[in-house]
């Protein structure tokens, strides 16, 4: 059993939690009304894990991400409206439109880049940390991927070499493939011969840990013991952060398979049902943290409502933002080719 | 003026750029590979061993590990080796360095330095004698450059390591022990200009890489005809400099251009498509292009020389240009 999170961290990661929670919904929801276009991955029920990671993360690290990525941008940092607006290509996005969902990403918060390439993140952010290692000054690399990434080749060249030259690189597997549909039903998940995904580095000398991924305390304990060794020049970290996949993230096109998210349910005041009662009850990570904190009495209650209506209105002003904000100037479509 | 090779003073180039700047470092260090002037990099690897490191057999791993840290603000040179190889590191190259800036609306830059060594070497039959610059010059936000002179290796290099975009340096395996001259004190070459390399007045040959050195012998076979050949040498790919070649041709009316990438969509059809385009009034005869065939490179000697360009097939093509309109 991981150690409990202070009171005060574990408010602050659910705020966060919370806030990438909602910003999804109104992704999926501005998806389905047209307001964007092209395929995009949600984090819910992943919050945990990205919200964790960077709680431990300094301000001086390097980090990089992957199509599914909103909630990493987010928990580091990232203003949700201009997040959103760069969802709908809007002028005033973080990467002023040119990336969209499956790129999002800040660089002044350290991020290198968001690659959409399945195993793209995972080779880049060795660089990162080559790049760490270089400079001597004790950051380390959080690189995230799915664990279809250890499908791609470039993943295996990637930890050899991060574990050859004692990278200090966070290898940041979120594994959200248990209690996914059968290959074909849906959106393709983890197709490897390989039982346990920690074989993989393994193989090539890294430390590997597994945890929850839907508990956050079992995820930061995790990542500040690994990221503690990079820091302290022993070399790279492998983190198998498990979580159940969320049904709507099952089929080809997300969809909004638990609804939104009732916060009431966290304090007993309403029952999940429906035909995933089970993920809404025992696998929702948010509703996992607010029903402890919300275990606190009254106050707690209290307290937990009126987050949640701060971060709806949070989202509510970037979904604003993201509507009223112009299209780039078709002109613009020629800049920055080169740096 | 003293002389130098190519590889000699690429070294000197790789050299000056890690004496001038902490953030720079090679990430693989067979730049020359396994022929005689390979010892030539020892000097490197004794003065600076905390910023050179070898790779295992990874081509996407090392190329992504420069292009990482290049994002972070480092200044990498990953040796790919042999040209053939670029193809295993193609989406660290194409999808992931040469997007960034663009990607990023300028926020990311990625200043790294892909080397690889290109080209029919001798005997490398058809996975080890690969120019791959051109599909590259199909990736925009590459900077793709191919030298011929030693002072312009050394300058390239010095602007690659230097310029905050990704750039490939494409060295043709069998220039590396070529000399020419050089001057005292090498410089910086910028990026985006070609240069004449002989004056003419008859007909512009254009060429870049190992084909500079065969069109300007084949520049004096012509003259042993009465014919002048001006030879331009696009030193640059990418951004390519089309001012510089359209002068020439206007001054000349007659344009021959030389690359050893297979024919088809090629450097040469792209060189010769943008003069047709922006200076088809200038032209007095058909352009003439002279590259490897589109077949790929055979081992046998008879079979190899057959689909490559060199001097006696440049020389031809500017006759046979010169006899057209």
């Amino acid at each position: 059993m991981p150690t409990p999170l202070p009171d005060d961290v574990a408010w602050r990661l659910l705020e966060s939690m919370l806030l990438i929670r909602r910003f999804e919904e109104a992704v999926l929801r501005m998806s389905q009304e047209g307001q964007f276009r092209g395929h995009y991955h949600l984090y819910i029920g992943q919050e945990a894990t990205g919200t964790a990671v960077m709680s431990v993360l300094e301000p001086r690290d390097r980090l990089n991400s992957t199509h599914r990525n909103h909630g990493h941008v987010l928990a580091r940092g990232a203003e949700p409206g201009k997040a959103m607006a760069e969802i709908l290509g809007k002028a005033t996005g973080l990467i002023g439109g040119r990336g969209g969902t499956i790129h999002l990403c800040d660089p002044d918060l350290g991020f290198l880049h968001t690659s959409g390439i399945v195993g793209g993140c995972i080779s880049l952010g060795v660089g990162g940390g080559y790049a760490c290692k270089q400079k001597k000054d004790g950051s380390v690399c959080a690189t995230f991927f799915g664990d279809g990434a250890l499908e791609e080749g470039v993943s295996f060249e990637a930890l050899n070499i991060a574990s050859l030259w004692k990278l200090p690189v966070l290898f940041m597997c979120e594994n959200n493939s248990t209690g996914s549909w059968a290959p074909g039903e849906g959106y393709p998940t983890l197709v490897h011969a390989s039982t346990d995904l920690r074989l993989i580095p393994q193989s090539v000398g890294i430390r590997t840990m597994r945890v929850d991924g839907a508990d956050a305390a079992a995820v930061r304990e995790a990542v500040s013991d690994a990221v503690a060794r990079c820091r302290r020049g022993e070399g790279p970290a492998f983190i198998e952060a498990m979580t159940k996949r969320w049904p709507g993230s099952n089929p080809l096109w997300p969809e909004p398979a638990t609804g939104v998210t009732d916060i009431r349910i966290a304090t007993g005041e309403t029952q999940a049902g429906g035909a995933h009662k089970d993920w809404i009850e025992n696998h929702d990570p948010v509703l996992r943290l607010a029903r402890a904190l919300a275990g606190g009495g009254n106050d707690a209650r209290t307290r937990l409502y009126a987050l949640d209506a701060a971060v709806k209105a949070r989202i509510d002003d970037a979904v604003n933002f993201a509507i009223d904000s112009p299209l780039p100037a078709p002109a613009t479509a020629f800049d920055h080719v080169f740096a | 003026m003293a002389k130098q090779s190519y590889a000699q003073a690429l070294v000197d180039g790789i050299y000056d750029s890690l004496a001038a700047d902490d953030r720079a470092s090679m990430i693989g260090s067979y730049v020359l590979g396994l022929g005689p002037q390979r010892n030539l990099m020892d000097r490197i690897r004794e003065d600076f061993p905390d910023r050179i490191v070898d790779p295992p057999t990874a081509e996407a791993g090392a190329a992504a590990t420069g292009v990482g840290a290049a994002m972070a603000g480092m200044r990498p040179f990953v040796d790919l080796g042999t040209g053939s190889f670029t193809y295993l590191a193609m989406s660290q190259i194409t999808n992931e360095a040469a997007v960034s800036s663009y990607m990023s609306n300028g926020r990311i830059s990625a200043g790294v330095t892909f080397h690889l060594l290109h080209g029919v070497r001798g005997g490398g039959a058809a996975q080890h004698s690969h120019s791959p610059q051109s599909m590259l010059c199909n990736a925009p936000g590459l900077e793709v450059v191919a030298p011929y002179s030693a002072a312009d290796a050394y300058g390239l290099v010095r602007a690659a390591f230097q310029s905050q975009n990704p750039t490939v340096i494409a060295s043709h395996a069998k220039l590396l022990g070529i000399e020419t001259e050089v001057p005292d004190k090498k410089s910086v070459v910028t990026i985006g200009k070609a240069d004449v390399k002989r004056k003419g007045r008859d007909v512009t040959i254009v060429a870049n890489s190992l084909m500079t050195h065969y069109s300007l012998l084949a520049a004096e076979q012509l003259a042993r005809d009465g014919i002048d050949a001006e030879v331009v040498d696009m030193r640059t790919l990418v951004p390519l400099d089309e001012e510089t070649i359209l002068d020439s041709v206007k001054r000349t009316g007659r344009l021959v251009v030389v690359d050893e990438c297979p024919l088809r969509c090629g450097i040469a059809s792209e060189v010769s498509a943008s003069v047709a385009e922006h200076g088809f009034d200038l032209l007095k005869a058909p352009i003439a292009r002279v590259t490897r065939a589109h077949v790929p490179v055979p081992f046998s000697l008879p079979l190899e020389e057959a689909i490559t360009p060199d001097p006696a097939k440049i020389a031809a093509a500017a006759r046979k240009v010169m006899k057209n309109g």
